[in-house]
């Protein structure tokens, strides 16, 4: 019950937000709820399924890309969230059906060449944009309305970003989740027993990859542009960094990891140039001591999963 | 963060290569290969020991090339930067292997490869710090910096030098693993280190020096590529990808690998920028996924467990 | 069927599975009848595990073939040969160890089940695996021990949580790769009288080294030696061979 109370808060804070602050804060905490569900995708693959993926930021691109082409020609929703999602989702499929078959350290890497496979597509490629990328792409029309002001993008934004995590909460609740769990604490056992781990994989894969698909075009619209650095494997990496440092199997340490990162590059980036510098710092420090992320250091413990 | 080398503008050159200009070229690719050698070989030793994806690799090159810089700043000597140099990135390796690394042995190779990432950001930062942001330029010693003519072609005598020496060092590398009593050790280390430990061999001393060596090596590359390329923040990131590569199609804890890749890898890269420019980068990715989903074990690699 | 006409559950012939240039299985042929119990027993090196791994798909064989309740399963993969009924309990403890005992065993029953694919609906709304985890919970003798940590279990629990997740699956055919090693005096009879009562229609083959194990449980017994079959006959005929002896001695 308090934990209900406590989320609701928490929604009604982020909700009225626009209202009682300016646009600075305002766009801060919209940058936060688009890596959030970003770095919340990647936590499904890597905190549920044990799947460590350099690659994610493929989908990320993949949604931002087509959101950017499609959406100044055809304004809607279908271009705004359906396409960029059967996009990315595709995309995982491809991707995910050549890479889970090698696994630990290989996979590792050649999610990493497939996501750079696409940076170097895009950013070699003039319909695209090539290095530039893709700019002025307008706000969607939600309803017949165009969302440009900031309190609609905002509740729109939030809905979608809401939807998203719901979905991922759900998702690991349900039978298919705690398969994943099993997945992540003895692949080799739950082969044993009869699980075609593989396909379970896959599929973890796609969702992720469809939920950062999403992500991705929410950022072109939230931006109005995009650009190839989407697709870098520092881009994926970043999003690890805020997975760990929220804590890996939360879900919502996502979040935490998300507002720790764009606080730290913008908020402390203002009183030292050496953001970087103290990111670094705090992941290996995560890494070494706090492997729970913040969330595992609230709980006090790294749980037990039933 | 580091952007790719791909931005290659070359102007549409002659139709027809001359040999020359193909030889140039060659050369050129030849010592962009041995300098991919001298990284990817303590990438491809770390793995195949430790299991271990060494991101943060990119980042003992770039501090390599800065520890240059220090030394000729303070001694105007480059061939003392060429041994001062890699010993201290030798010993930064050793430090962050100790402190960084061993705790999380036994907790997989995966904390390990994430913890390797956040070190990159943490170096290139504190490079930034020390030195400074922009581009520090190290010059290519006296005796070094005029111009051959090979084979008709022109070429700067420092690349040269930095064939000879990769070469030479291939060499010695060659000699040390397969001759030597140490060099066994390390081979045991590689291919089965619980054995290894299981035979007496002090395998955490191993670990450290290998690692120190590894990082030593990437350091290196990265003063001998002073001269070429000098030396900025951004330098580290930028080559881990292609020494990524290198590994992954020579084929990950192997030596003899490392320097076939390099080799393919350097021409490839060189070649591709100049006559490719729109492809190459993604000829490049498309031939590392090949590689990892056909034969992930590479060219030379021990097979997957 | 009457059981002289009933064609075996388990036939396996000449089954060989090389490393490059050491055999581990040379050549091993055996039949296994459905309600029997078999031990498989011989000295370190002899391919007992090997032949498990083989026979459940973990590894490939080099040659021969396996045929299970009427269906050659010769090269499937794991998860395809425990789908067919085959379910097997490992000799290093292969748990989940974050998971708890409940967990364990629930995940396991509901291998079988085609709702794992549910993306939406409630665990404890699915039913049937988790009354077959306590059932099996209970038979194991862990019945007070669900909500623990597998990885916090005794060494004993472990052993007992480890044949309970192989039978969770409800398999035709058992396979238990020692499942009394490590044991005390008293943890392996409690084992043994387990195992003793688990019902006649899941068929065992277990691997073991504890003889009064398989006085008490075995109704025939296999001697492997270098990979291949020895002999094979009741407890006793084995017990008296005198090859069955030298190989033993010899290989002290």
């Amino acid at each position: 019950m308090a934990r209900a109370l406590g989320l609701a808060l928490v929604v009604a804070a982020v909700l009225a937000f626009p209202l009682s602050v300016g646009p600075y804060p305002v766009k801060l905490v919209q940058e936060i709820l688009i890596w959030g569900i970003f770095a919340m995708s990647l936590d499904l693959l890597m905190g549920y399924a044990g799947m460590v993926s350099f690659g994610h930021s493929a989908f990320f691109g993949i949604g931002a890309y087509t959101a950017a082409l499609l959406l100044p020609k055809w304004p809607g929703l279908l271009s705004a969230l359906g396409a960029p999602a059967l996009a990315a989702a595709l995309g995982a499929l491809a991707i995910g059906f050549f890479s889970i078959r090698v696994g630990g350290v290989y996979f590792i890497m050649l999610t990493l060449a497939f996501s750079q496979m696409f940076f170097a597509l895009t950013f070699q490629n003039a319909f695209l944009g090539a290095e530039d990328g893709i700019t002025s792409v307008p706000r969607p029309l939600v309803f017949g309305v165009r969302i440009s002001s900031l309190g609609a993008f905002h509740l729109y934004l939030i809905t979608i970003v809401g939807a998203a995590a719901l979905l991922l909460h759900r998702i690991v609740r349900s039978p298919f989740g705690h398969v994943l769990r099993g997945i992540h604490d003895n692949e080799e056992r739950m082969q044993a027993v009869g699980y075609p781990v593989g396909r379970y994989k896959l599929l973890a894969f796609v969702i992720a990859g469809t939920v950062a698909g999403v992500a991705g075009s929410l950022y072109t619209q939230f931006v109005g542009s995009i650009s190839p650095d989407a697709f870098l494997w520092t881009t994926s990496g970043e999003a690890l960094l805020m997975v760990i440092i929220g804590g890996t199997g939360t879900l919502n340490g996502a979040w935490l990891g998300a507002a720790a990162f764009i606080l730290l590059q913008s908020l402390v980036s203002s009183y030292t140039e050496r953001w970087m510098l103290i990111l670094g710092l705090t992941f290996v420090l995560f890494v070494l001591f706090a492997p729970g992320g913040i969330v595992g250091a609230l709980r006090g413990r790294v749980g037990v999963r039933s | 963060m580091g952007r790719e080398p791909g931005r290659a503008r070359l102007p549409p050159s002659d139709r027809v290569p001359v040999v020359s200009d193909v030889f140039a070229q060659a050369l050129n690719g030849l010592a962009y290969g041995v300098l991919l050698f001298l990284l990817s070989v303590g990438l491809t030793l770390i793995f195949g020991m430790l299991d271990i994806v060494n991101l943060a690799h990119g980042s003992y090159y770039m501090l390599g090339a800065y520890a240059g810089v220090t030394v000729l700043m303070m001694t105007e000597s480059f061939w003392l930067a060429l041994v001062v140099a890699p010993v201290a990135v030798g010993v930064v390796g050793a430090v962050v292997e100790r402190l960084c690394l061993r705790p999380l042995y036994r907790r997989g190779p995966l904390d390990q490869v994430l913890l390797t990432f956040g070190l990159i950001y943490l170096f290139e930062d504190l490079v930034k710090w020390i030195w400074g942001g922009r581009i520090r330029s190290i010059p290519a010693p006296a005796l070094l910096t005029t111009s051959v003519n090979v084979l008709g072609a022109t070429v700067p005598s420092y690349r040269v030098f930095v064939i000879v020496f990769g070469l030479a060092v291939a060499v010695a590398l060659w000699l040390l693993v397969e001759k030597t009593r140490l060099g066994a050790v390390i081979r045991a280390g590689v291919f089965d280190s619980e054995m290894a430990a299981g035979m007496g061999i002090p395998i955490d001393r191993v670990f450290t020096g290998v690692f120190a060596f590894g990082a030593g090596l990437a350091g290196l590359s990265g003063v001998i590529a002073g001269p070429i390329q000098s030396a900025a923040p951004s330098i580290g990131a930028t080559i881990l990808i292609p020494a990524l590569i290198v590994v992954v199609v020579g084929g990950l804890g192997s030596l003899k690998g490392s320097l076939v890749g390099s080799l393919i890898i350097g021409q490839a890269e060189t070649f591709g920028k100049a006559w490719l420019p729109g492809a190459s980068m993604l000829m490049i990715y498309a031939v590392m996924a090949l590689i990892l989903m056909l034969r992930p074990q590479g060219l030379f690699g021990r097979p997957l467990k | 069927m009457p059981a002289l006409l009933a064609p075996a559950l388990l036939t396996i012939d000449a089954l060989t599975r090389t490393f490059g240039a050491l055999s581990a299985l040379a050549g091993v042929s055996l039949t296994l009848e459905a309600r029997e119990r078999r031990a498989v027993i011989g000295p370190n090196g002899a391919g007992k595990t090997t032949l498990f791994n083989v026979i459940t798909g973990q590894l490939p064989p080099s040659g021969g073939r396996i045929v299970f309740d009427g269906r050659p399963i010769t090269g499937l993969p794991p998860h395809a040969v425990a789908r067919r009924g085959v379910s097997r309990s490992f000799q290093r403890t292969n748990l989940f160890p974050r998971l708890s005992v409940l967990e364990n065993l629930r995940l396991s029953a509901a291998a079988g089940a085609g709702g794992s694919y549910n993306l939406f609906g409630r665990v404890e709304r699915v039913t049937a695996p988790l009354a077959r985890a306590r059932e099996t919970g209970a038979a194991v003798g862990l019945a007070e021990r669900l909500d623990t940590a597998a990885g916090q279990l005794s060494y004993g629990e472990q052993r007992q949580l480890e044949v309970g997740v192989a039978l969770a699956t409800r398999p035709k055919l058992l396979l238990l790769d020692e499942p009394t090693a490590g044991m005390s005096p008293e943890e392996t009879q409690r084992m043994t009288r387990m195992l003793e009562g688990l019902p006649r229609d899941v068929t065992l083959l277990i691997i073991e080294h504890d003889m009064d194990v398989v006085a008490s449980l075995a109704d025939r017994v296999t001697v492997l030696h270098y990979g291949e079959v020895l002999t094979e006959g009741t407890f006793d005929e084995v017990k008296r061979d005198p090859r069955v002896y030298e190989v033993y001695l010899g290989s002290e």
